[in-house]
């Protein structure tokens, strides 16, 4: 018997997006550039789709594009909103913790000859919005922030963020793939970046919206597909499904979202009861329902995933042994907390509560396990 | 932008020139952690603070990108005292802490 608390990775794909990705496969495969009854067809349920996300994100239509990831959509956002503004300079603003995608565009950027700014987070991650409008300047081009932290779950300050940024003219992009299908965005951004498999829809399927009357330049060659800011044949039965999904999860989070995150505050309570030498992290109010992160001192996180997985359990690490790479988390690096044995659970929809009480009960000992073999006596 | 990725290895910061002077007492006692990766450096640190007199400086030397998080938060978490790092020729850094208790 096992448990999935990996949905900040990627939620499981939505009964509802099931059927209508099955359904649209076998009805919505025709080019939807061309004109016959069959491509017409296909264009119709594309546009019900970008309809249906821009119901649930409170945008209109014609402002809403599919990408084949939320890091597509990122880069595009990025690249393209930094292209439109040119004129006004070549600065970017973003914070230390956004996701790698925001942070690998802004080095792209940097390479070409522009200019990069990363705030800073407090020790709980979270942004300070009068050191944010303190980095915009007047050749500053765009200036970006997620509306909450992938890896600890601290939600961003960016309705004040937003403000900082109209009053200075400056684009914001908000990166909401952590809360988009959970919560609503705070409004005045320019444009934002989703992911669908985060809110239970398929893989291969991103959102960007372009708010009207905002400047953006594509940074990749012509193409006349996806409203002239998404090249390639337009992936309609994932966008389908990726609307059906998000209905579905913006409609139940109303009821699973605070199920959810009882459960949440129920790891955030008695993991430092239960186990010595763990310190949570994450801003403790301002923070995603559904997740939540600690560190255990003394304790690789490899061998602490390793180990939970062993005893059924599906979670991520932001420590560095976890990764492909030597080096911790930006994130945790950013916040100065504890780099090492850390674990980040993410409830998806549905997690039944005896789920985490098993996790609660075989944690303390599978901590103290891997402290014994590693030699800790240090009280 | 300080942002160093994390699908390669970046090269470690370039060796800063040695600050003229200790920022601080010498340590009574160094911890070579330097090749360990973390959390090892850590547990070094925490397994061997006791055999300084409490006042006193214990030295860890370590070149884990993470060690250079890790040490201070730990200081804050456990409420000893982090003093001062120093960055070292070869590599890595020292990072002197002093046992509160």
């Amino acid at each position: 018997m096992s448990a999935y608390f990996d949905a900040a990775s990627t939620e499981p794909l939505h009964p509802a997006a099931r059927a209508e990705l099955l359904a649209a496969l076998d009805g919505a495969w025709a080019d939807p550039a061309r004109l016959y009854g069959a491509a017409r067809a296909a264009r119709m349920q594309l546009d019900r789709a970008r309809a249906r996300v821009a119901g649930v994100l409170g945008v209109r239509p014609d402002e809403v594009a599919f990408t084949s990831s939320g890091t597509q959509a990122v880069h595009l956002a990025v690249l393209g909103g930094a292209a439109a503004r040119r004129r006004a300079g070549r600065h970017l603003v973003v914070s230390a913790v956004e996701h790698s995608s925001v942070l690998h565009a802004a080095e792209l950027h940097e390479r070409d000859g522009g200019e990069v700014t990363a705030v800073g987070v407090d020790v709980h991650g979270r942004v300070d919005p009068a050191a944010f409008a303190a980095a915009l300047r007047p050749d500053t081009a765009l200036a970006c922030l997620q509306s909450a932290n992938h890896e600890v779950g601290t939600v961003q300050p960016v309705a004040e963020v937003a403000e900082a940024c109209r009053a200075a003219g400056v684009p914001l992009l908000v990166d909401a793939a952590q809360s988009a299908g959970r919560a609503d965005v705070p409004a005045g951004w320019s444009f934002l970046a989703a992911s669908a498999h985060k809110w239970g829809g398929p893989p291969g399927v991103g959102v960007l919206v372009v708010r009207k009357g905002v400047r953006w330049r594509s940074p990749l060659p012509k193409d006349e597909r996806g409203g002239r800011r998404v090249p390639g044949f337009e992936n309609v039965p994932g966008a389908v499904a990726a609307a059906a999904a998000l209905e579905a999860h913006r409609a139940e989070a109303a009821d699973d979202g605070p199920r959810l995150a009882a459960l949440v505050d129920r790891i955030r309570t008695e993991v430092p009861r239960l186990v010595p030498d763990v310190q949570v992290v994450g801003d403790p109010v301002r923070r995603l329902p559904h997740l939540v992160t600690f560190s255990c001192l003394y304790v690789a996180g490899e061998a602490l995933l390793a180990e939970l997985d062993r005893l059924g359990f599906a979670v991520s690490s932001g420590s560095s042994c976890t990764a492909d790479t030597l080096r911790p988390s930006h994130v945790l690096e950013a916040m100065g907390v504890i780099t090492h044995g850390n674990v980040r659970v993410s409830l998806p929809r549905g997690t039944g509560a005896a789920d985490v009480e098993r996790f609660l009960e075989v944690l303390p000992d599978a901590v103290a396990r891997l402290r014994r073999s590693a030699g800790v006596t240090a009280p | 932008m300080r942002f160093r990725g994390r699908t390669r290895r970046e090269p470690e910061p370039a060796a800063a020139p040695v600050p003229p002077q200790p920022g601080g007492p010498p340590p009574v006692l160094v911890i070579d952690a330097l090749g360990r990766k973390c959390p090892i450096p850590i547990i070094m640190l925490a397994e061997r603070i006791r055999e300084v007199p409490v006042g006193q400086i214990v030295a860890v030397l370590a070149d884990d990108p993470a060690a250079h998080t890790d040490v201070p938060a730990w200081c804050r978490m456990k409420s000893q005292e982090f003093v001062w790092e120093e960055t070292l020729a070869r590599g890595g850094w020292g990072f002197h802490i002093r046992r509160m208790y």
